[in-house]
C-alpha cells in the first residue's frame, strides 16, 4: 500500500474540496432530491423532538423551570415506581419473547418437525392484530368473567391468573413482540452454511457442542437484535398496558394519564424523556454490536437441510402447537367475542357489535379512515422510503449528506410511538415558534398540517420507517453496482435507469414496503392517540375510547373489523404479487 | 528442504514485492517506461493520459500515469489487484475523477466531463445486463434514449447480435443465457451507440477457461474487424499476451512498464514485470564484472549489462531458456553449465516442469521445462542429477 501523509487542512479530511467533483444537471437533480429527503426526516424526526425535550424543561404555563419537572418525577413515589414496573415488565417480555421466539425459529428453520408451512402462518398472525386487541382477547379468556377464569362454563374448575397487572402485561406484550422474534431469528437461522454443519459432523463434535459452539454464534446478532426489539416494543407499548394494566403503572400509560387525563403536557414531556432514553440506549448499543457483523453467507454457501430425529422434532412440534395454539385461541377469542350476544352469559350469536351507532368512538366512519389513512400511508411511506434508500445507496458523491440522510433513516427504529405523537403536537400545533432568547418569532410553515388527515400520514411514515428502509436498501444493494455506470456510457439519465430498470428489479421489495405500512397504520394507537383530529375518528383509537367506556364487545368487533381487513389485504396482496411476478418478473424464468 | 528468505529465488505464483526504489532504479539498458517507440503510422494518439494522480484520502492509488493510446490500438492494463488499473480505466470512462492530470480523448479535453458527455462504452466483469429487459432491449437502450427512429433501432440490434453470433437469441433475457452468451450481449450493448472508445473491465474472468479462450479471440477479431480503440483491464498476464497490441503493466498505482507483449515478455524492465508476466527464476549474487556475477561458489556469465562490480544483483532466467544437456559431453565448452537435482517433477501436458536445485552452495531452486519429447531422452525421476546450460545471452541481471 503506498500512501503518503496528509497534506490536507485539517477539516479537508472530513469535507474533501469538491473542487474535482465532476457537477451536471443530474448530480444537481440528485442533490436536490437528497436535500428534500434530508429536510423530510429533518422535520419528521429531529424537529419535534427539540420542543418536546424543551417542554420537559417548562412549567405548565410555560415558564423555564430547569430540570424542576425531572425533580417532581424523581420524587413522587408511584411514577418512579412506573418507570421500574416498565424497566421489570419489559425486560421479563423481551427474555420470554426471545428464548420462545428462537425455539419457534429454531424448530422451523433447523428440524424435520411437520406441519411448518402451517407453523409460519400462526406464528405470525398477531401481526395483524393491534395489541390492543390482543389484550381484550386475555381479557375475555382470564379476565373476572373469562371462560378460563370461569372454569369454561363451570365444567372445569376455575383458574384465575390474576390477569389485571405484571401477568396480564406480560402475556399480551409477548403476544405482540413473539411474531417479531420469530421473523428477526428466521432469517438469522436460515442464513448458514451447511458444510460448516458437515464439518462439526465429521470431526464427531456432539450435537449439544455443536449446537453451542456453531448455531448459537453465527446467531448472537440477531439474538441481541431480538432481544433490543423485544425489550423497545414492550417498554413503549401503551395498548396491552391500557386493557389489562390494572394498578400495574407503566411509563406509557402515564404519559397518557398526564396528557389526556391531566393537560400537563409538561409533565408528560418529562415522563417522554425517561421513556426515550432506554430506547436509545438500546438502539446504540445495537447498531454498536450490529457493526461488528460480518457476513457469514457467500454465494457459494450451501443451505441447510434439516433432517429428522423423531425425538426432536417431536418436541418441536409439541412446543410450536403449544405457542401457536395459545395465539390461534386468543384469536379466535376476539372474533368469537364481537359475535356473542353476552359474555360470558348468553353466547348466542348476534351481529348487534357491529352496529356501532349506539357506542362511542366514530364507528364506520372511524373504520373507513383508518383504511383511507393506512392506504395513503402505504403509497406515501413506500415512495419517500425507496427513492430515500436509492439516493443514499446509488447516489455518488456528497457522502456526508448521504451518511447524514442514513442516520436520520434508521433512528425512527428507537423513537416510541407515543413520544413521537407528543412531539408532533409540540412542533406543529405551534403556529409561531419563539427564537430562544430573543422576543422574535418565526411563522411555523408546517402548522397548517396539524388536525389534518396529513399529520397522521406523515407521523406513520416516520413511524415505520427504518424497517421500511433496511428492506429497500437490502433490495437495493443486490441490483449490479454498475448498472448506473452502464447508463452514463449509454447517456442514459439515471432516473430513466432508476425507472425502467431499477423499480422493476425491486417490485417484490416495494410490495413487501406497502403492506407493512398498510397493516402497520392499520392497528398501531401509540403514534396518533395524541394527534387525531376528533373530525376524523380512527379505527385502533375507537377500540381504546369503546373499552375505556366498558363497551369491551363492540371494541372486539372493531378488532376483528381491523384483523379481518390487514388479513384480507394480506390475501390480496399475495394473490396480486403471483400474477405481477408471473408478469414483470419474466426475467426470472429460463 | 528449507527456504530461507532472503534467498528466494523461484516466485512463480508469488508476486514479488519491490520497493518503490528498486522498481525505479532498474538497470540502465531498458527502455524507459514512457518512452513508447514512436512508430509514425499510428498518427496521433487517440487518446492521451497526461499526469494523473488518484488518491483516496491517505490512500495513493494512482502516480505519474502518462499514457498514449493509438487509433485502433488495443491495450491491456495488466497487473495484480489493488495496482489501479480498474481505477485508471474508470478515471478515463469519467466514472471516477482523477485527483489531478488530464485526460484528453481525440483531441478533446474530457478531464472535467462526466461520463454521458463522453464518447465510451463498457462492458463490466458482472455485465451489468438489465435483468429486467430482453437482450436486444437491453442493446437498444441506448439507442432508445437517443430517440433514434424505431425501424433503425431493430436494425442497429440485429447487426450487433449478428456480429456477435447470437442471432436471434434477441427475445431472450439474461437469466437464459450462458455466461459467455451475456459477455457477448453486454458487448454488443457497449458498441451500439458506435463509440470511438471501447472499455472492457476484466471482461473474461467470470467465465470458464473453455469459454474465456474462444471469446478472447473473438473479441479480438471483432475489435479489429471494428477499428474500435479499446482498453481492457485484466490480471490474467496469458490473456494481456494473447489479445493486446500493447501492455500496460502497472504495480501499486505506478506503470511499471509499457511495450508490445513480447518486448514485455523478452525484455522486462524491473523483476515485478519478469515475474509477473510468465514465470522467472531469480538468483541472488554478487556483480563481479559488467558479463559476470558470481551466486554463491557459482560464476555465471550473463549479457553484457552496465552494473558497478560488487553489488547484490538479481540474475533471472525464463524456464524455457534453460537448457537441458543429454550428457556430460554435450557441454563441451559452453559457458554456465551445471548439474543439479531434481527435486520435483510436475506433468503438465505437453511439458514437464522440473524444480531443480543447482549443485554447489547456492540455496535457490531453479524451475526449467522440458518437453515430451525431450523428457523421453531424459530418463527423469527424482533425486536424479541433469546437466543444465543457462544460456549468457539469456539471462537478465537486475540491482537486488
Amino acid at each position: 500500500m503506498t500512501s503518503t501523509p496528509s497534506s490536507l487542512p485539517f477539516w479537508q479530511r472530513f469535507f474533501p474540496p469538491q473542487v474535482s467533483h465532476i457537477t451536471t444537471r443530474e448530480d444537481w437533480i440528485r442533490v436536490a432530491l437528497l436535500g428534500l429527503c434530508t429536510l423530510f426526516l429533518l422535520v419528521g424526526v429531529v424537529f419535534p423532538l427539540y420542543p418536546m425535550v424543551l417542554r420537559s424543561l417548562q412549567d405548565t404555563s410555560g415558564s423555564w423551570v430547569g430540570l424542576a419537572n425531572y425533580r417532581t418525577y424523581l420524587s413522587t413515589p408511584s411514577l418512579v415506581t412506573s418507570l421500574s414496573n416498565t424497566l421489570w415488565m419489559a425486560v421479563l417480555t423481551a427474555l420470554l419473547s426471545v428464548i420462545l421466539g428462537f425455539v419457534y425459529a429454531y424448530a422451523l428453520t433447523r428440524t424435520a418437525m411437520p406441519g411448518k408451512f402451517i407453523f409460519r402462518i400462526l406464528g405470525l398472525l398477531p401481526l395483524y392484530v393491534p395489541p390492543l386487541a390482543n389484550a381484550i382477547g386475555l381479557v375475555y379468556l382470564f379476565g373476572n368473567n373469562g371462560l378460563v377464569t370461569k372454569g369454561l362454563f363451570g365444567i372445569l374448575p376455575g383458574w384465575d391468573i390474576n390477569l389485571y397487572g405484571l401477568n396480564g402485561i406480560v402475556i399480551g406484550e409477548f403476544l405482540y413482540c413473539f411474531p417479531q422474534a420469530v421473523v428477526i431469528l428466521t432469517t438469522a437461522l436460515s442464513l448458514t452454511d451447511a458444510r460448516i454443519y458437515e464439518a462439526a459432523e465429521a470431526l464427531r463434535t456432539h450435537p449439544i457442542r455443536t449446537f453451542l459452539t456453531v448455531t448459537l454464534p453465527s446467531v448472537k446478532f440477531g439474538l441481541i437484535s431480538t432481544i433490543f426489539v423485544c425489550f423497545i416494543l414492550a417498554f413503549t407499548d401503551f395498548g396491552v398496558p391500557k386493557v389489562v394494566g390494572g394498578s400495574f403503572n407503566v411509563l406509557a400509560i402515564e404519559i397518557y394519564k398526564q396528557v389526556i387525563g391531566q393537560q400537563n403536557f409538561s409533565m408528560g414531556a418529562t415522563i417522554s424523556v425517561f421513556l426515550l432514553m432506554p430506547t436509545i440506549l438500546a438502539f446504540v448499543i445495537d447498531r454498536i454490536v450490529q457493526r461488528r457483523q460480518t457476513a457469514l453467507v457467500s454465494a457459494k454457501s450451501v443451505p441447510f437441510q434439516p433432517r429428522s430425529n423423531p425425538i426432536v422434532d417431536g418436541l418441536m412440534f409439541a412446543i410450536c402447537t403449544l405457542i401457536a395454539g395459545f395465539a390461534v385461541i386468543v384469536f379466535l377469542t376476539i372474533i368469537f367475542a364481537s359475535f356473542v350476544r353476552v359474555w360470558p352469559y348468553d353466547f348466542s350469536l348476534t351481529l348487534k357489535h357491529y352496529n356501532f351507532n349506539a357506542v362511542g368512538g366514530g364507528g364506520y366512519a372511524a373504520y373507513w379512515n383508518s383504511i383511507r389513512m393506512s392506504l395513503y400511508t402505504a403509497i406515501g411511506g413506500t415512495i419517500a422510503v425507496f427513492i430515500g434508500a436509492y439516493l443514499i445507496e446509488k447516489g455518488k458523491g456528497w457522502g456526508w449528506l448521504r451518511s447524514v440522510n442514513y442516520f436520520l433513516s434508521t433512528v425512527p427504529l428507537a423513537l416510541p410511538g407515543l413520544v413521537l405523537g407528543l412531539a408532533y403536537v409540540f412542533f406543529f400545533n405551534k403556529p409561531l415558534w419563539l427564537i430562544p432568547g430573543t422576543s422574535y418569532a418565526l411563522v411555523n410553515p408546517f402548522n397548517w398540517l396539524y388536525g389534518t388527515m396529513g399529520i397522521l400520514v406523515l407521523c406513520n411514515i416516520i413511524h415505520f420507517y427504518t424497517v421500511c428502509f433496511l428492506t429497500a436498501t437490502t433490495a437495493l444493494k443486490q441490483t449490479d453496482p454498475e448498472f448506473e455506470a452502464v447508463s452514463a456510457s449509454m447517456r442514459v439519465p439515471f432516473y430513466k435507469t432508476f425507472w425502467r430498470v431499477t423499480v422493476p428489479l425491486s417490485i417484490p421489495a416495494i410490495l413487501d414496503i406497502g403492506i407493512y405500512y398498510f397493516i402497520n397504520a392499520m392497528v398501531t394507537i401509540s403514534a396518533i392517540i395524541f394527534i387525531y383530529p376528533p373530525a376524523i375518528p380512527l379505527a385502533a383509537v375507537a377500540i381504546v375510547n369503546m373499552d375505556d367506556a366498558g363497551d369491551v364487545a363492540p371494541a372486539a368487533a372493531m378488532s376483528a373489523l381491523i384483523v379481518g381487513t390487514s388479513i384480507g389485504v394480506r390475501l390480496i396482496y399475495s394473490f396480486l404479487t403471483r400474477g405481477l411476478h408471473r408478469r414483470t418478473q419474466a426475467w426470472l424464468k429460463r | 528442504m528449507t527456504q530461507s528468505s532472503d534467498d528466494l529465488t523461484v516466485e512463480r505464483s508469488r508476486r514479488s514485492q519491490p520497493s518503490a526504489s528498486q522498481a525505479a532504479s532498474s538497470l540502465a539498458g531498458a527502455p524507459s517506461p514512457f518512452l513508447v517507440p514512436s512508430r509514425d503510422d499510428r498518427g496521433e494518439p487517440y487518446l492521451q493520459v497526461e499526469n494523473v494522480h488518484k488518491t483516496f484520502g491517505q490512500y495513493v492509488a494512482l502516480r505519474d500515469i502518462y499514457l498514449d493510446v493509438y487509433p485502433g490500438e488495443f491495450v491491456c492494463l495488466l497487473g495484480p489487484s489493488g495496482c489501479g488499473k480498474t481505477t485508471l480505466l474508470r478515471i478515463i470512462a469519467g466514472l471516477e475523477q482523477q485527483t489531478s492530470g488530464r485526460v484528453i480523448q481525440a483531441g478533446r479535453d474530457v478531464s472535467r466531463l462526466p461520463p454521458a458527455k463522453r464518447d465510451f462504452g463498457i462492458v463490466f466483469q458482472s455485465y451489468a445486463l438489465f435483468p429486467n429487459l430482453t437482450a436486444a432491449q437491453n442493446i437498444a437502450y441506448g439507442l432508445q434514449n437517443a430517440k433514434r427512429p424505431k425501424p433503425e433501432i431493430a436494425d442497429r440490434v440485429e447487426e450487433l447480435l449478428a456480429k456477435v453470433g447470437l442471432e436471434g437469441f434477441g427475445p431472450k433475457y439474461p437469466a437464459q443465457l450462458s455466461g459467455g452468451q451475456q459477455q457477448r450481449i453486454a458487448l454488443a450493448r457497449a458498441l451500439a451507440l458506435s463509440p470511438g472508445l471501447l472499455l472492457l473491465d476484466e471482461p473474461l474472468s467470470a467465465l470458464d477457461a473453455k469459454v474465456r479462450v474462444k471469446l478472447r479471440t473473438e473479441i479480438t477479431q471483432l475489435q479489429k474487424q471494428l477499428g474500435v480503440t479499446t482498453i481492457m483491464v485484466t490480471h490474467d498476464q496469458a490473456e494481456a499476451l494473447a489479445m493486446a497490441d500493447r501492455i500496460v503493466v502497472m504495480d501499486k498505482g505506478f506503470i511499471a512498464q509499457i511495450g508490445t507483449p513480447r518486448s514485455v515478455y523478452q525484455h522486462p524492465n524491473t523483476p515485478f514485470v519478469a515475474n509477473f508476466i510468465g514465470v522467472m527464476n531469480f538468483l541472488s549474487g554478487i556483480s563481479i564484472s559488467d558479463e559476470e556475477v558470481r551466486c554463491g561458489n557459482l560464476r555465471l556469465k550473463t549479457r553484457s549489462e552496465e552494473s558497478t562490480p560488487n553489488h547484490p544483483v538479481k540474475i533471472a532466467i525464463r524456464p524455457e531458456d534453460i537448457k537441458v544437456l543429454h550428457s556430460p559431453e554435450a557441454a563441451g565448452n559452453l559457458p554456465n553449465v551445471l548439474t543439479a537435482d531434481i527435486e520435483g517433477i510436475e506433468f503438465l501436458g505437453s511439458v514437464y516442469q522440473l524444480a531443480l536445485r543447482p549443485d554447489g552452495d547456492a540455496k535457490e531452486q531453479l524451475t526449467c521445462e522440458v518437453s515430451i519429447h525431450e523428457a523421453r531422452d531424459l530418463d527423469l525421476a527424482i533425486d536424479r542429477s541433469l546437466h543444465i546450460q543457462l544460456p549468457p545471452e539469456l539471462i537478465r541481471v537486475f540491482a537486488a
